[in-house]
């Protein structure tokens, strides 16, 4: 079965990203939302090195929140795609669960 | 509702300093009524909610981790504890209460709730649920 | 598909429940169908019809009350939480000897028992929380 993962915590104030990704299983997707979307921004390089060695896990973050926190696109770590609402309903769909890291 | 479901609780909190811990295990064993394959994980500072030896006299909460002695009678038997998070946290087993299941099948035969995971483990069980519910 | 939806925090001081809407309205509007949102712990709070934001704000009990109206949702609110975080309705009043209510009528106060009820019956469950 593969997972979506949700994680809305900053990984600078909480542990709910590690935790996520160190529980992830290959195959499975992790969207960050809410304070959240802090873990996909660049040039935070302990936690850009979080992210990347995540392999065989595909990550998206909302991007409503990343614009609301005054994060454009390019700040984006690469190789992390970014989604609407209704994106997050098409990936809650095409996943057999969502886990939140609340 | 005839399918059996897979159901995990992920207790990821501590208890007392917020009601996620009390309230989600209320949510436990209304759950147990409905009779669908269940299993709690605790994981991170959720390990903390089954330290045995909790005394709330002068905070002036309730005590529910005895609680967690009596979910054995709710026929829920399966409690996962993460070993990575207990070891972060300078803890072992032995911390934990003594949390026991009659098994009615084996002449009530005593046997422990607590299974002890590796992460790898716990990920793997996680794959395996129908449903994860998170407080 | 089916989805169900468990809200964990109040309105206005967690995003949890702006989070939850868009998500539910999205869905929705793909033509999904959502089950029951279930109200749980501080998120009792987005039932109270006394709300009164400033008016520059959002009203997310009016907005979840209209997206239910639209949808026909079921909106749950769990009796226990809100009991102890004084969400009253007709029915509690009564038993509890309280002299008012607040619950807006979008929502119905119920047992815990319809939030494993809506994670059985639905596909997918979907919580939002701190």
């Amino acid at each position: 079965m593969s997972e979506l993962h949700t994680v809305n915590k900053s990984p600078f104030e909480k542990s709910s990203l590690e935790s996520c990704l160190g529980h992830a299983q290959e195959g499975s997707a992790v969207l960050l939302l809410e304070d959240g979307v802090y873990g996909a921004a660049k040039g935070a390089a302990a936690v850009e090195a979080k992210m990347k060695a995540a392999t065989g896990i595909k990550l998206y973050v909302l991007g409503p929140d990343f614009k609301a926190r005054g994060l454009s696109a390019d700040r984006l770590i690469d190789g992390v795609e970014m989604v609407d609402y209704a994106g997050f309903v098409d990936l809650a769909a095409e996943h057999d669960k969502v886990v939140a890291w609340v | 509702m005839s399918e059996i479901k897979k159901f995990m609780y992920l207790n990821r909190r501590a208890p007392y300093g917020t009601i996620y811990a009390w309230e989600s295990l209320e949510v436990v064993l209304i759950g147990a009524a409905f009779e669908q394959d269940v299993s709690l994980a605790f994981v991170d500072d959720g390990v903390y909610q089954i330290m045995k030896g909790q005394d709330t006299a002068e905070v002036g909460m309730k005590n529910f981790s005895p609680t967690y002695s009596a979910l054995g009678d709710y026929e829920v038997t399966k409690l996962y504890v993460e070993k990575e998070s207990l070891e972060e946290r300078g803890l072992t087993i032995d911390d934990l209460m003594d949390l026991k299941w009659e098994d009615e099948d084996e002449d009530w035969a005593e046997k422990d709730s607590i299974i002890l995971v590796s992460r790898e483990e716990l990920s793997q069980a996680m794959s395996e649920q129908d449903v994860v519910f998170s407080f | 598909m089916k989805f169900a939806i468990q809200i964990n925090e109040g309105p206005y001081q967690h995003q949890a429940s702006d989070t939850a809407y868009f998500f539910t309205k999205a869905a929705l509007e793909k033509g999904h169908e959502v089950f029951r949102v279930f109200f749980y712990h501080d998120g009792v709070g987005n039932s109270t019809r006394l709300t009164t934001p400033p008016q520059d704000d959002r009203n997310i009990v009016n907005r979840w009350a209209e997206l239910a109206e639209q949808y026909k949702l079921d909106m749950v609110v769990c009796v226990a939480a809100a009991q102890r975080r004084g969400i009253v309705d007709n029915g509690e009043a009564g038993r509890n000897g309280k002299d008012a209510t607040n619950i807006h009528p979008a929502f119905r106060i119920s047992g815990l028992g319809q939030l494993v009820e809506a994670a059985i019956q639905s596909e997918r469950l979907l919580v939002f929380g701190d």
